[in-house]
């Protein structure tokens, strides 16, 4: 049955995000799945930190701020101790993926059923746009100001990729914000990722190439031009492990 | 009396007992036995065991436990415990409930493998950033450590507060007759999660510090008025009163009673509870006290900080000297004990305060 309500209730609070951000839009589709899977009041959100702490004021349900790249250990606690609810671990590139690596890695290895949805805005947006694992090669940031060197800091790390590739996972993704095609479709993952986890079936994780027009210093508009042209042919979109009952 | 059975054993069952739903840990000597344990023992009684990645994560994993309402454990020795204090300060800004146990080797850095008492000032003092404590509880025999670990839960629950169970290496595995208790079944704590949001939070940008330092020192207060917990012999005409927890404080007591046998006035006093310190205790002192005498497993002295900043309280007219015998690692001998009060009445040794 249609619902009347437009925003879904859980997220029906004003949230401080910068203008042309993509977190927003992403939060929006987390709660549009739960609301439509009938998990809105069976749920637990385990927050990153970084813009991600936003969701701290912004959510209206069970939500704890983690220490910082810890997300994915604190919603392992969670839901071993209540399976029954669903669990989002909600995290930036800079918090699970670099800080929070170890924590982050471990979680998918032991194919730990909660779900993960990570931002990948390839900096770290929250303390002014440092470089984060996710850099691309050349791009400048407050921490690579002559352009990130990757022969020195290492390669952008696909994180989807490395988990579908080497663990027994039970859905990974990435999808991005910068079309309603793209949106469509990065709202299918995530719901899989969340029927994954209902049905039992383990670790699920959704990246989300998203903009930071701030940080990036180029418009809203510019920063989905970036993101088409240049992210998405290093962080190609897609399924990079499917569900074994698809 | 009980059967024989191992220190770290014994605690893990009593955990177990206590109605834990979760133990997250990584393992490091002299604490393993506890996880080896808890591996075989929690799934028989329907509860979770991770073996954590590290102790980082084993903590935070307690702390998504913690966060649901339910008792949760996570135990380790030194250089572990200093990696939970980032998850340990966080589930105290995050007033969760939980109970972590340090069985205490000695040693910087990485430390040694001898049983020792050197983490007192880390744990007594909160040990992780901010402005926190912990409840902190020193049992001296396994039976005290078994007998305390529902409290240690009942504790943590009630302030809402970290319980850190400190005990010691040579506690950790040696064996003694011990009385298991009953099974509990804790309830559910009602700010636990529950999917449905039933409790409700603020966001960390709305919060309000002034107000929660407010909060924060009238639950200190309260901690400090109502759970001091101690031993003490011998303290209303003692000339020399000793202060040592744990097994050093099991020690202290059998030489206490030699000394007195010998004629000397000496008492003891011996905090099961270091945090809160056991301050009550000292207001039974004879006030005319020549001295307290800190006996202590570490290098450096610890407990003498608070054994002279105690009695500064109590007795204001004069400074009472106190002494510290540090012995640095292992349990200190009852001819340590006495010797050291010779050589403090001799004035071989001088005060620390």
């Amino acid at each position: 049955m249609a619902k009347a309500r437009k925003v879904p209730a859980i997220i029906d609070n004003p949230m401080s995000f910068c203008p042309g951000c993509g977190h927003g839009i992403v939060i929006r589709l987390i709660a549009e799945c739960l609301e439509e899977l009938e998990q809105d009041q069976n749920l637990i959100f385990a927050l990153g930190v970084g813009c991600s702490s936003l969701l701290g004021g912004g959510l209206v349900t069970d939500r704890l701020h983690c220490p910082h790249g810890r997300a994915s250990a604190v919603a392992t606690g969670m839901k071993r101790v209540q399976p029954e609810n669903t669990i989002v671990a909600y995290q930036g590139d800079g918090d699970a993926y670099s800080i929070g690596i170890a924590e982050t890695i471990n979680a998918a290895y032991r194919n730990e059923n909660f779900t993960m949805v990570a931002i990948n805005n390839t900096n770290y947006g929250m303390t002014g746009g440092q470089m984060s694992w996710t850099t691309m090669p050349g791009q400048v940031t407050t921490t690579s100001p002559l352009g990130r060197d990757c022969e020195i800091t290492g390669n952008p790390l696909k994180f989807p990729e490395l988990v579908a590739s080497q663990f027994d996972v039970a859905f990974a993704a990435r999808g991005a914000v910068t079309s309603p095609k793209n949106i469509n479709k990065l709202k299918k993952y995530i719901k899989n990722g969340l029927e994954a986890q209902i049905n039992g079936e383990g670790y699920s994780v959704i990246e989300v190439l998203s903009p930071c027009p701030t940080n990036w210093k180029l418009s809203p508009l510019n920063s989905m031009k970036r993101i088409e042209e240049e992210l998405i042919p290093y962080y190609p979109l897609g399924v990079f492990k499917e569900r074994k009952e698809n | 009396m009980g059967d024989m059975i191992k220190g770290n054993i014994a605690i893990a069952e009593a955990a177990v007992r206590a109605g834990i739903k979760l133990y997250a840990g990584y393992p490091i000597t002299p604490s393993t036995e506890i996880m080896e344990y808890l591996s075989k023992r929690l799934p028989e009684v329907g509860a979770s065991f991770v073996q954590a990645e590290s102790e980082l994560a084993g903590i935070n994993m307690v702390m998504g436990a913690a966060a649901c309402g339910v008792r949760a454990l996570t135990a380790s020795s030194g250089p572990g415990i200093s990696l939970k204090q980032e998850g340990i300060s966080c589930i105290s800004d995050e007033e969760l409930a939980c109970v972590v146990i340090n069985v205490v080797r000695y040693g910087n850095g990485l430390g040694t493998l001898y049983s020792a008492q050197c983490d007192y000032h880390r744990e007594t003092r909160g040990g992780g950033n901010g402005d926190y404590r912990c409840i902190v509880l020193c049992p001296g025999s396994i039976q005290e450590a078994v007998d305390l670990m529902a409290t240690a839960y009942e504790l943590a629950e009630k302030y809402r507060i970290v319980t850190v169970m400190m005990t010691e290496g040579a506690l950790g595995q040696m064996m003694e007759p011990c009385e298991l208790p009953d099974f509990i079944e804790p309830k559910k704590h009602p700010w636990g999660f529950d999917g449905k949001y039933t409790y409700k939070k603020i966001g960390i940008f709305d919060r309000n510090s002034m107000d929660e330092a407010v909060e924060l020192n009238k639950k200190h207060e309260a901690i400090k008025a109502e759970e001091q917990r101690w031993e003490e012999e011998g303290l209303e005409d003692a000339d020399y009163v000793f202060v040592a927890f744990g097994l050093p404080g099991r020690s202290v007591q059998g030489a206490v009673k030699e000394l007195r046998a010998e004629g000397h006035k000496v008492g003891f006093i011996r905090p099961i509870t270091t945090w809160p310190f056991p301050e009550k205790a000292f207001e039974n002192v004879n006030k005319d006290v020549k001295g307290l005498i800190s006996v202590e497993a570490n290098a450096t002295g610890q407990l003498i900080d608070d054994v002279a900043l105690t009695i500064k309280k109590v007795i204001k007219d004069r400074n009472v000297p106190t002494f510290c015998l540090p012995c640095v690692y292992g349990i200190p001998s009852m001819k340590f004990t006495k010797e050291g009060l010779h050589k403090i009445i001799s004035g071989e040794i001088k005060e620390a305060y």
